[in-house]
């Protein structure tokens, strides 16, 4: 059992006119303890709504999510169940995330309140001790967001999450709203905090590089499906799905060597109206016949590594062709 | 290379109720004729308000000095009527969010236009031809079904491709663009450069490329303007400046990002936060986050020199000799 299990989860969204929208058709994604999973993907790939789906902020239209082997309850008027409060969740712009007119300590105390896991006469020295474990120091706590900078305003959020003392912490798009060099520290932080307190992390991002440098096992998603999963390291150094080469192709490096990086052609489709088939077929290089009528699974094709392409599909099926006759 | 546009010494205020700010501090850069002159530096660093200054555009209570040069002509002290000449004929500007500076209820062909025919006097059904033309060079599908749409109409990367083309209409031949790609997606910023790329050649266009992200630069850059805190630390050559950074800020920058091909490297971010234009550190501004800093750095403020490789240097402590005497 995992952390946080998702499995085939779709996520619709009804237009007030119209059809309805799969931003979420059918993705499955596991996040072990201790263990940070990139998400990565276009605008409008669905990632956030996964991401809202795995901590109950929207409903599911079908599949399951499960966090610590039960169901994820989606969140209501009434308070979420205690247990659920070790799934967290951190916003991706600090300037919105936090209340402007209380005081950035007070904030993380909220939790404590919440929760009850600690003692009043205690919330100063828990404050203290979560604002050093997040890099600020503890004379911060008496501070207004606005007093902060960026990059303190967003570590501000995650001890607001860590207050909470969850095993689980979704995080979309963290770091997109910071500058380089505070990105870097922030990134860092979180690489940290996933080893020393075993907490699990889905780390919803569009900069693919970023990821690389946290994430543990990456999963791409494209039109409302995870196309590929693999750990980081060898995702970049060989990525099978077409979409995955595309996008890592598409990285400008900062090395003055003067590369254009590649283009992909075409736009994404409409989530209400995707293609039939394989989704990406119409901006795919190395578009087969097959890939315009059958929709290709999400299979395991070594350890660790699962990939939604007729291309690895054709040359699976061709080796277990060649062991029937092997063995005829 | 000839020189298209000159800035001298140009620096910006902003009069607040504590005084006069410095928002950009004594700064000097050449643009040559077809070059794309990329000016990298983090939030509050003044890059944007330099390409405003440029353009006659600062925010009211913000003032410029110095000078600078287009064509024999002073854009800094230049009369109203001649700016608005200026602007959109001789420098266009291309926003970050395409969004907010495209008019959501006026269609594609009343923008690409409107400033054709005031500009240019330009008929209109010439204007339309020509619209046409533009958003068929920039690579707008079915460009007669977009003249009548509007911008909601359009993804990200087809409304920032049509603001390009409303910034080319007038011929200009020197394009602003202010984080171009930076709303946009990696796949999509991919096509954005290869236009941006492609019309430079072709129209021999100079493009002023203000931008945080250091792997676009250096795409698509010529040359290379580092600002910090109001200053430019470091210029130079794209493969000089990116490839071999020199100025510890410019190399902390560097170290900061993730490489898309360095192997497991981890990311060294730099300390602190950068300094906000209302508390800018004396001397040089760099040297509270600096690993290199000397005594001298908190009261003197280095002056940008020419290095003999061709780039310039504003840090009195060269990490390069520092490493030596280590």
């Amino acid at each position: 059992m995992s952390l946080l299990e998702l499995r085939d989860v779709e996520v619709i969204y009804q237009r007030r006119d119209g059809a309805p929208v799969p931003a979420v058709a059918g993705a499955s994604l596991d996040v072990e303890a201790g263990e940070i999973v990139g998400l990565v993907g276009e605008t409008g790939c669905g990632k956030t709504s996964l991401a809202r789906a795995a901590v109950g902020l929207v409903p599911i239209a079908s599949g399951t999510v499960a966090f610590e082997g039960r169901p994820v309850h989606v969140l209501s008027r009434r308070a979420r169940p205690a247990r659920e409060r070790r799934l967290q969740l951190v916003f991706q712009n600090p300037y919105e995330s936090i209340n402007p007119r209380r005081t950035v300590g007070a904030q993380v105390a909220d939790a404590f309140a919440i929760g009850r896991t600690v003692p009043r006469s205690k919330w100063r020295q828990g404050v203290d001790d979560l604002l050093q474990r997040v890099g600020l120091p503890a004379s911060i706590s008496r501070r207004f967001p606005h007093q902060l900078s960026g990059g303190q305003r967003q570590r501000i959020a995650i001890a607001r999450a860590l207050a909470a003392d969850p095993s689980m912490i979704v995080l979309d798009e963290p770091l997109s709203a910071l500058d380089a060099s505070v990105q870097a520290q922030v990134a860092n932080l979180l690489v940290e905090l996933a080893r020393d307190l075993q907490v699990g992390m889905l780390l919803i991002s569009h900069d693919l590089a970023i990821v690389r440098h946290v994430a543990h096992r990456t999963a791409v998603m494209y039109l409302g499906l995870v196309v590929e999963t693999a750990p980081t390291a060898e995702l970049w150094k060989a990525p099978k799905h077409p979409y995955t080469k595309a996008l890592i192709a598409s990285i400008p490096h900062a090395d003055g060597a003067g590369h254009l990086p590649a283009a992909l052609s075409g736009e994404i489709p409409d989530p209400a109206r995707p293609p039939a088939g394989c989704r990406f077929h119409p901006r795919c290089s190395r578009v087969m016949d097959k890939c315009r009528t059958e929709a290709p699974q999400l299979v395991a094709k070594e350890a660790g590594r699962a990939v939604a392409c007729w291309l690895y599909e054709e040359l699976m099926v061709h080796d277990q062709v060649g062991g029937r006759e092997a063995r005829s | 290379m000839t020189t298209l546009l000159s800035v001298e010494d140009l620096r910006v205020w902003l009069d607040t109720a504590s005084g006069p700010l410095s928002i950009v501090d004594a700064i000097s850069f050449e643009i040559g004729v077809g070059q794309v002159f990329g000016l990298a530096g983090e939030s509050g660093s003044g890059k944007t308000i330099t390409a405003l200054a440029l353009l006659g555009l600062l925010p009211p209570g913000a003032r410029a000095s110095g000078a600078a040069i287009l064509d024999g002509r002073d854009l800094l002290t230049m009369r109203a009527a001649q700016r608005r000449r200026t602007r959109g004929r001789e420098i266009a500007m291309v926003f970050q969010d395409p969004m907010s500076s495209l008019h959501p209820m006026l269609t594609i062909e009343r923008q690409l236009t409107e400033h054709m025919r005031y500009q240019l006097g330009m008929s209109g059904a010439e204007a339309r031809r020509r619209a046409v033309e533009l958003l068929t060079d920039v690579r707008i599908p079915d460009p007669e079904a977009a003249m009548r749409a509007y911008p909601h109409q359009f993804s990200g990367g087809m409304r920032q491709r049509i603001q390009i083309a409303i910034s080319l209409a007038c011929d200009p031949r020197l394009l602003v663009a202010d984080e171009p790609t930076t709303a946009l997606d990696v796949t999509v910023q991919a096509g954005i450069l290869h236009l941006l790329h492609r019309l430079c050649r072709e129209k021999d266009l100079a493009v002023m490329l203000i931008t945080h992200d250091l792997g676009v630069l250096s795409a698509l850059a010529d040359t290379v303007t580092v600002m910090y805190a109001g200053r430019i630390v470091e210029s130079g050559p794209t493969i000089q400046v990116m490839g071999r950074p020199r100025h510890p800020y410019t190399r902390g920058l560097v170290d900061s990002l993730p490489h898309p091909e360095a192997k497991d490297r981890v990311l060294v971010p730099i300390a602190g936060d950068p300094a906000s234009p209302e508390s800018r550190p004396a001397g040089c501004a760099f040297h509270p986050r600096c690993r290199y800093v000397e005594p001298a750095c908190s009261t003197d403020v280095p002056v940008l020199i020419q290095v003999d490789d061709g780039r310039g240097m504003a840090c009195p402590v060269d990490p390069l000799v520092a490493g030596l005497k280590r």
